[in-house]
């Protein structure tokens, strides 16, 4: 297992970009006067001509972008998760994914993990507004392999893709050597019958060591990490509910519209199963440090952990 | 353009006005007023000044048109099929299930429609992004879009005229169809919008103000634009709602309704003398 990398994804994202965009040279980066935030300036650095800052005008920005997919380009639009899929939902449903233009939308500061700069740049409703938009890809990865992983990915596919970044430095999970990213691929990160725990994003490394640590309990959780919430893995999903006959799923967003409903959708409709949902419980976050935050929301080891004890003991 | 020219603009606009009264009319929907406000500029534009290939639709290096106020395509619709993107039986069953023209543009189903429109505001940050590309793969085609002046009010317009004078594009041509009427009545009682030339010359536009009925000031203005370098060009061009069909001239009502079967007959009728009398006019 090669050495861990603490980085946040935002930055894993912007590395990618300039690493793709070496040999494509269809990809032009746009940011909203957020560049050194969401990390596209790392992009802008090493090819100022494919990069172009709209200003704080991320309606625009993403009308310009779709005017580019037209015309032949692969477009990279960048904000905060809450400006990028809040601001500019409308011209994201209607100019990108409606005529399935190839626009790559990327989110950075999504979740509560943003941290002191409170709950109006805290967005914790973005997968559930694009999981909405028909045509849309959603792509939420865990760790610093996964998101370069993801960034190829998105890029190579034809078609408007939503992708979620961190603002917090995390630990990468993922073996580079071994690891294998699919789109619309579920992963199975630990194997147990007693539980499925289904999580997504910056959460996944915290159910990991939770169930981890519950090893020693004699408690085997599954953990499945989904990095693709549309399409989502439905097969995966359904031997876990059928395998387990219990769910709980993780994420760092509002429990409704997110993973625990895509995850729902699919259960409810095959092999019904109680879902227990570790989210945001509708509820708006507030200032603090990111750490903290987490674990005042219960998103953390220890929280999860608990909350798998319960279900399992139930 | 000499008199012969303008005879044969004229009867292709006269041709695209029945057109978008026959589409509405077989809907038994849309938007025919502003479909005839906006007629003689789609008309100049595909039949004078764009490079484009009915035969491919997805050229390249063709120009490019974005219908910004987008619920205008009837009339459209009806220049391209003139212009031989597709049938005009289409216009049969525009608005219909199933059917290829769809109430707004559609860019994936329609040949000839190079953006797909409707939410007023979003089709010039569209085609700035064209025009961008344009600049960007040093191509030399041109971006047209046409607003409504009452869709100016939305603020992504103006996000999108920063964008365009701060990126130079003066491969980018934006007319405001100032018929002067919206849904909820004249543009001036709904909304302030007007100074409209000083707005965009206070954006960075080099602004041209015409008569849109006018196809020798279409043209004037649009070989000034080619003429502008540095900067994008605003066409404020005045136009008359309903243009061709007398009760639907300058009425607020007929902005998103369609003719009965006696005022499409009306309709027909009088757009029929028009064409008869431009015809007269060439002998």
């Amino acid at each position: 297992m090669a050495e861990t990398v603490l980085k946040a994804t935002r930055e894993s994202f912007g590395e990618a970009l300039c690493e793709l965009a070496e040999t494509n040279k269809d990809i032009v980066v746009f940011d909203a006067d957020l560049a050194a935030a969401t990390k596209t300036s790392i992009f802008q650095k090493k090819y100022p001509e494919r990069f172009f800052d709209c200003g704080i005008a991320e309606g625009n920005m993403i009308g310009v972008a779709a005017g580019m997919a037209a015309a032949g380009k692969i477009p990279v639009a960048a904000s905060f998760a809450m400006f990028a899929t809040g601001r500019a939902f409308e011209q994201i449903r209607n100019s990108v994914a409606y005529p399935e233009l190839n626009v790559k939308i990327a989110g950075s500061h999504a979740g509560i993990s943003t941290g002191e700069d409170g709950a109006t740049h805290q967005c914790i409703e973005d997968i559930a507004i694009m999981r909405a938009i028909p045509n849309m890809m959603v792509l939420n990865p865990a760790d610093h392999w996964e998101m370069k992983a993801a960034t190829k990915a998105a890029i190579a596919y034809d078609g408007p893709v939503y992708i979620r970044l961190g603002r917090l430095a995390i630990p990468s999970f993922n073996d580079p050597d071994t690891y294998e990213f699919e789109l619309g691929k579920g992963i199975t990160l630990h194997e147990g019958d007693d539980v499925a725990v289904i999580a997504t994003g910056l959460v996944v490394n915290e159910a990991l060591k939770a169930v981890r640590e519950l090893e020693t309990e004699g408690i085997n959780a599954r953990l499945i990490n989904i990095h693709t919430i549309k399409p989502i893995d439905r097969d995966i999903i359904i031997k876990a509910a059928r395998e387990t006959g219990r769910i709980i799923t993780v994420e760092e967003h509002n429990v409704i519209g997110g993973l625990a409903d895509a995850v729902s959708e699919v259960v409810t409709a095959t092999c019904p199963v109680k879902i227990t949902r570790i989210g945001v419980q509708d509820r708006f976050g507030y200032s603090g440090p990111a750490w903290e935050l987490l674990d005042n929301f219960g998103l953390t080891q220890p929280h999860i952990a608990n909350v798998i004890r319960r279900v399992v003991g139930n | 353009m000499d008199s012969s020219e303008i005879k044969q603009l004229k009867l292709l606009a006269n041709k695209a006005r029945t057109g978008a009264i026959i589409g509405t009319y077989h809907a038994k929907s849309g938007h025919p007023g502003g479909s005839l406000s906006a007629a003689d500029i789609f008309t100049y534009l595909y039949f004078k000044e764009m490079r484009v290939d009915p035969e491919n639709p997805a050229w390249e290096d063709r120009d490019r048109f974005v219908l910004s106020k987008g619920h205008c395509c009837p009339s459209l619709y009806a220049v391209l099929s003139l212009k031989g993107f597709f049938d005009w039986d289409e216009l049969l069953s525009l608005r219909h299930v199933g059917a290829m023209l769809q109430g707004h543009p559609d860019m994936k189903g329609t040949p000839g429609i190079d953006m797909s429109t409707g939410s007023l505001g979003q089709g010039v940050s569209a085609a700035c992004g064209m025009a961008l590309a344009a600049k960007l793969d040093n191509k030399d085609y041109r971006v047209y879009t046409v607003l409504g002046d009452g869709e100016v009010e939305e603020g992504q317009v103006w996000e999108a005229a920063m964008f365009a004078s701060h990126h130079k594009l003066d491969n980018l041509v934006v007319f405001v169809d100032q018929n002067g009427l919206q849904i909820d009545g004249p543009v001036t009682e709904v909304a302030g919008i007007e100074p409209l030339d000083k707005k965009f010359e206070a954006f960075g536009f080099k602004v041209l103000k015409i008569d849109g009925h006018d196809f020798e000031q279409i043209k004037d203005a649009l070989d000034t634009a080619r003429t502008v370098k540095g900067m994008p060009t605003a066409i404020l061009a005045k136009t008359v709602k309903g243009k061709g069909v007398s009760f639907m001239e300058n009425q607020v009502g007929w902005h998103g309704v369609a003719p009965n079967k006696e005022q499409y007959a009306q309709a027909v009728f009088e757009l029929k003398k028009q064409a008869l009398e431009i015809k007269g006019g060439l002998d």
